[in-house]
């Protein structure tokens, strides 16, 4: 007999309709679900503003490519093209989940618009994205349960591992997908002569139920879509209590991510930095003085820990974990402001609480976190405001005190003399003699050499090769001499915001008063200072790019290299590569001089250089760590077949230099400068 | 010139220390032909030894064996001095710990001048005083003067005046410890905590032995600490061979390490460049060695030599082992 | 418990370099940069600690004229309640006594419980400390590393030769000069000065001193500094030649010279 299908909505249990308990569940589902949501909203409203509404063009691009392209997802191959799969069937199911609520009250019931046409090509879609969803699903249970990889791995220190919730999760996912198949099974299976899609898991489910008594398919269909409903409302409902809230808040926090890197939030948006003064407070001393994106952020952390895995500190064991800034971050909000009962009173410093000092401290703001994290979380902010609020304590390690007392007194972090800031002109040769400030000389162009390249023996090498570059290159520069303060990169990165904006007003004063038309750095770290920290108005240039120039338009001919049995590799520096964007032109100025063999550190450069251990004052701080950084740097370009490094900064290239003698490979391995290459590679 | 000078005379298991020999030779420059009173305070059998021995040197000690006195307390020994000493003394003390904490209240009692961390000085002229001092961590020195009309209190740096020949007459022994009691404190010694081995503070070290990569293998640091203990010295080094963990931080000179203001510092296989030697401070003896005749640190040293550390290292330290 | 902490501006021991200035009377003071005394900064970061611990009043005092204010303007951003200039005319080319004198007046003026000094300063003469102590006979200890207790009697540690320290019981009021090391200063930033840049401090003089004038000035200085010099140096190094043997005899020589076998 022909059987119609006991739609759940039809269906009658001990007297009870069973629409209205497929009513209850949803109306209690969403009535639980937005309570949640406001206890979550409430704490982004009481924290610090953050203006991240413009630039609507620019952000909607963002979530474009970073969240629904999942652009960074595939940089962790396996783990990111799961991922994929597992996101674009959540897209795709979500259409069906929705009309399945509908189903439990309603006989029928289509989304709007999704009749005829465009109704079946979704059918056909949702069926194979629920087949491969199931799939990835169970891969990636393997994954977490089995293979386990190295960066879920949560230290014994910091609470029990983080497994079990995402099996139960995955769990769920599965279950959602089994129930809606086999619910989807069960109404073809009862009507016969209508086929399900092959390959598919309703398409399984409909051949193990062929022959199967009508009223047994129509009281399974209603018991899968019980299954379902539930699982469905319990999985909304437990999305806002752990990582998988990203699942909703990551949208939101690609649309108001970082739009451009090199930059440091100022100590509060709504204050300009004349009125700071007036601030009872500096930085981020609790939860509620972070900004609401960096609140947000915690939501949205999906725990997958490439963040940590990319993090230098991490990699030579200092006590910095950048996941767990936001793991731990996120516990205390969630421990502060909790879905139910009062908001937690009474103070909570964060660092001497979740956070400790040489945790926040050891961060070099390299940025691999940033670049790496695929829902656009931020690090380097929260740490600077951490450590401001560290600096007005006092609560600065010793270390660090005295090279920020010579900035201040001296304007260079070992307290040498001012008026030797300009000493190294006199070693540049070549007929060249570099104008300065001090003498009223006058150029269109200014180089900005800041501390480092002036004033360490080594490093006044590259200044003097970077003077002749830009003599041979034609350009008419001046330097500031002994007006020149440090560019106070790191002194603002460290939390010094007030020696910063000093060190920046001096120096901006001294700039201006000179009028050029460009600014040229040899240093990264003045670079970026000079470009985003400063606003100075003048466009501001690298000399690799300066170099490329001068190399396209001839004025710069390289001569053959001097020993071409050399490998010669390039070692991206931060601030030049990730934060700035420039990775090209240091390399087609090595790779112009003929004859030179280049080799890339695979899967370490670029975007994903690691941190040679950090310029400006990382040089004076001394961490808790297992190695240094620059060894490890060293071994991947041994390992990539070089035996010379090529930097273009000058705290690359010491950190390079020491870890050469550190890991015994004198006489194997040397460093050089960018700048030094090429001036030394240049026909007469 | 009628004055009476006195030196106070550290002592440790009833032997005067070197600094008596040192004081003792700084008095009879400021004062030819001067007969200095050796002054020994302390507790029991020791105190008489060390007093004849001093006496010895001298010429003449007085002693003063005090239960109090047995732990050196400049708070006790101030007033004792103060009552023992005749008007118009000048007291010598050596610049140590003791010195520091006894001289400055012990001149302001006696209401004389304080000359203090004396380096050198020239024979009085009539009741002037004129000693070399040095200031900024021993930067630039400078001539002090006083009038010792009433008396005066100095304090002289260890190695500032080469030990004076010791006499070979008994010398004579006054007892003075009546003058010893009924000394109120109100400090009171209660004990001391020695170092904790292996804990040394390179910073208050007179000389050290300081190692660089030119050393080569970790092994090799064995060496530098041969010679080290030979010396009597401590061994430092520069980053590098923290870095290496091969010694501990807390034996690291530099700009980004510890600041040292020895008297003598050897710097092996370092090449000088500024984060090291940033880190030494008041000009030391700088016996620099290196194989590489151009490396900085013969711009900075006193001495240098071009050497295999490896062939030097061995042979000084025997030599200096032979020479003790 | 109400501290006094008695500090110095001196050329910053490390960011200089100190040289005879012309003349011999003097060091060169062009392009000197000037900080509060290291070891004065110990004695307060170890005042603002005991303060923490058991109540009252930290005041720090200097001696000099408006420039020495930005230190103790620097010590009240670390967390001093107070601050006092002891400024005049007559005060200037004070010995060591001179000053102790100057500051014995300044402390009898308030009600302290315990005064605290560097152990030493740029002229590593290290004697305003025991001075100010025997004037005011209060107690004195030198080269103090540790500070415990509180009303009555304190437990203190001094820093011995070798590292060995010296534990003993002192009765308060006492003075206490203060070695490096005992404690982490806290870092005091830009932020924190301004913070107190218009918080007024007390200036006393001669006068209210009670000070004769004369009594204390270069005049009645009993040690006078003659001159600066710099002591005849070689230059470079004084390379040594010869069979490792013959280096390593002349090194030893050398060695014994200078003080440099123990």
């Amino acid at each position: 007999m022909p059987f119609a299908f006991l739609s759940p909505a039809s269906a009658v249990y001990l007297g009870v309709p069973a629409r209205l308990v497929f009513l209850l569940i949803p109306l209690a589902g969403a009535a639980v679900f937005i309570h949640m949501m406001i206890r979550r909203v409430r704490p982004l409203l009481a924290a610090a503003p953050d203006p991240r509404f413009g630039d609507v063009p620019a952000r909607l691009w963002l979530v474009l490519k970073l969240w629904l392209a999942q652009w960074r997802q595939p940089r962790y191959f396996v783990a990111g093209a799961l991922h994929i799969l597992l996101f674009f069937a959540f897209l795709v199911l979500g259409l069906r989940s929705t009309q399945l609520v509908f189903l439990g009250f309603m006989e029928t019931f289509t989304l709007p618009g999704f009749g005829g046409e465009l109704g079946a090509c979704y059918n056909v879609a949702k069926d194979y994205a629920a087949t491969v969803c199931l799939l990835s699903v169970v891969l990636l249970a393997w994954r977490r349960g089995v293979v386990k990889p190295e960066r879920y791995k949560v230290p014994a220190a910091l609470g029990k591992d983080h497994t079990g919730e995402a099996l139960l999760v995955l769990g769920l996912i599965g279950t959602l997908l089994v129930s809606e198949s086999l619910f989807e099974a069960c109404g073809l299976a009862a009507a016969p002569g209508e086929g399900a899609w092959a390959g598919t898991l309703a398409w399984a489910f409909r051949h193990l139920l062929a022959g199967c008594p009508g009223g047994f398919l129509g009281h399974l269909g209603v018991a899968a879509y019980a299954v379902h409903d539930l699982t469905f409302f319990y999985f909304l409902c437990l999305l806002p209590r752990g990582k998988h809230f990203h699942v909703i808040t990551s949208l939101f926090n690609v649309f108001f991510m970082r739009l451009e890197p090199g930059h440091v939030k100022p100590v509060r948006h709504d204050v300009r930095d004349a009125d700071l003064d007036k601030l009872e407070t500096f930085g981020v001393k609790k939860l509620e003085d972070f900004t609401w994106k960096h609140l947000l952020d915690f939501y949205s952390c999906a725990d997958c820990g490439r963040c940590s895995d990319q993090c230098p500190a991490n990699r030579v064991k200092r006590p910095l974990s950048p996941r767990f800034i936001t793991i731990k971050g996120r516990g205390h909000l969630f421990e502060r402001y909790p879905l139910a009962g009062p908001q937690a009173t009474g103070p909570a410093p964060l660092v001497g609480g979740i956070y400790s000092e040489d945790e926040i401290w050891s961060c070099t703001t390299c940025g691999a976190c940033e670049e790496e994290c695929p829902i656009g979380i931020e690090y380097i902010d929260k740490i600077v405001d951490l450590r401001r609020g560290l600096v007005e304590e006092g609560r600065v390690p010793p270390s660090l005190q005295k090279p920020l007392s010579s900035i201040e007194k001296r304007g260079n972090p070992w307290g040498k003399l001012e008026k030797k800031r300009a000493d190294w002109i006199a070693g540049v040769g070549d007929g060249l003699k570099v104008k300065t400030a001090d003498a009223g000389d006058a150029a269109p162009d200014l180089y900005f050499v800041d501390s480092m390249t002036s004033y360490d023996d080594r490093m006044q090498k590259i200044a003097q090769a970077t003077a002749r570059i830009l003599g041979r290159a034609g350009v008419d520069f001046l330097i500031l001499g002994k007006a020149e303060k440090d560019s106070g990169h790191e002194v603002r990165r460290y939390g010094e915001e007030m020696l910063f904006q000093s060190l920046r007003d001096e120096n901006t004063q001294a700039i201006l008063d000179c009028a050029p038309s460009r600014i040229v750095a040899s240093d990264p770290h003045a670079y970026n200072a000079l470009k985003h920290d400063y606003e100075l108005g003048v466009p501001v240039t690298h000399v690799s790019e300066l170099i490329q120039a001068g190399l396209r338009s001839g004025k710069l001919r390289p001569k053959p290299v001097a020993d071409p049995t050399r490998v010669y590799t390039y070692h991206d520096p931060c601030y030049l590569g990730r934060h700035n964007g420039l990775y090209e032109a240091p390399r087609e100025a090595i790779d112009a001089i003929p004859g030179l063999k280049r080799v890339e550190m695979a899967g370490a450069c670029r975007d994903r250089s690691l941190c040679c251990g950090g310029g400006g004052l990382n040089l004076f701080y001394e961490p808790e760590e297992a190695q240094r950084m620059g060894v490890l740097r060293v071994a991947q370009a041994a390992q990539a077949g070089a035996n010379v490094i090529v930097t273009a900064c000058p705290f690359c290239l010491t950190n390079m230099e020491d870890a050469i003698k550190v890991a015994g490979l004198e006489g194997r391995m040397e460093a050089v400068d960018l700048c030094e290459l090429v001036d030394g590679h240049l026909q007469a | 010139m009628a004055t009476k000078v006195f030196a106070l005379i550290a002592h440790n298991a009833g032997q005067p220390d070197d600094s008596a020999l040192e004081l003792l030779a700084g008095a009879r420059t400021l004062f030819p032909g001067c007969a200095p009173v050796a002054l020994v305070a302390g507790s029991g059998p020791d105190v008489a030894a060390a007093a004849g021995a001093a006496a010895a040197a001298f010429g003449e000690a007085w002693s003063f064996d005090q239960a109090q006195l047995a732990y050196p307390n400049a708070e006790l020994l101030r007033p004792l001095l103060v009552k023992a000493l005749p008007p118009g003394a000048v007291v010598l003390l050596p610049h140590s710990t003791l010195g520091m904490d006894l001289g400055p209240g012990l001149s302001v009692k006696l209401g004389v001048p304080y000359l203090p961390d004396v380096v050198g000085c020239q024979a009085s002229e009539g009741d002037t005083l004129t000693v070399v001092r040095q200031e900024y961590t021993g930067q630039v020195s400078t001539h002090v003067q006083a009038q010792a009309g009433q008396g005066a209190v100095l304090t002289v740096r260890s190695g500032a005046f080469a030990p004076a020949g010791a006499g070979s007459a008994p010398g004579r022994v006054l007892d003075k410890s009546a003058e010893a009691e009924g000394l109120q404190a109100r400090r009171r010694f209660l004990g001391v905590v020695a170092a904790q081995a292996g804990d040394v503070d390179i910073t208050r070290e007179d000389v050290l032995v300081s190692v660089g990569r030119g050393i080569g293998e970790q092994e090799n640091v064995a060496l530098v600490e041969e010679l080290a203990e030979a010396m009597g010295a401590a061994v430092a080094c520069s980053r590098p061979i923290v870095d290496a963990k091969w010694l501990d931080k807390s034996r690291q000179v530099g700009t980004s390490g510890l600041t040292v203001k020895p008297k003598v510092y050897l710097a092996l296989g370092i090449s000088g460049a500024f984060q090291h030697v940033g880190g030494i401070k008041g000009s030391p003896f700088l016996v620099a060695v290196n194989k590489n005749p151009k490396a900085p640190i013969f711009q900075v040293a006193s001495v240098g030599i071009v050497a295999d550390l490896m062939e030097l290292l061995p042979e000084l330290t025997t030599q200096i082992q032979k020479a003790k | 418990m109400e501290i006094l902490v008695c500090v110095k501006r001196v050329p910053d021991a490390t960011e200089n370099e100190i040289s005879v200035g012309p003349g011999g009377t003097d060091i060169s003071r062009e392009d000197l940069v000037y900080a509060v005394n290291e070891w004065d900064n110990y004695a307060v970061e170890e005042a603002i600690q005991i303060v923490d611990r058991v109540g009252g009043n930290v005041t720090v005092v200097a001696l000099g004229d408006s420039e020495a204010e930005e230190v103790v303007r620097r010590e009240m951003a670390m967390g001093a309640g107070q601050g006092l200039m002891l400024v005049d005319d007559a005060f200037r080319g004070a010995d060591g006594l001179g000053v102790a004198t100057i500051l014995e007046a300044a402390a009898r003026k308030g009600a302290y419980d315990l005064i605290l000094t560097g152990a030493q300063a740029d002229d590593g003469a290290a004697q305003v400390g025991g001075m100010l102590a025997a004037l005011l006979d209060w107690p004195y200890a030198s080269l103090v590393n540790k500070i415990e207790g509180e009303a009555g009697t304190l437990r203190i540690g001094r820093e011995l030769e070798g590292g060995t320290q010296e534990l003993s019981e002192i009765d308060l009021p006492c003075v206490l000069s203060i070695q490096t090391g005992i404690n982490e200063p806290r870092y005091v930033g830009i932020r924190g000065i301004r913070k107190v840049a218009s918080v007024e401090i007390p200036v006393l003089d001669a006068a209210a001193l009670g000070l004769a004038a004369g009594a204390v000035g270069g005049a009645a200085a009993k040690a006078r500094r003659l001159d600066y010099f710099i002591p005849a140096a070689g230059a470079g190094a004084e390379m040594l030649t010869g069979s490792t043997r013959e280096l390593a005899s002349q090194l030893v020589d050398l060695l014994k010279l200078k003080g440099g076998l123990h």
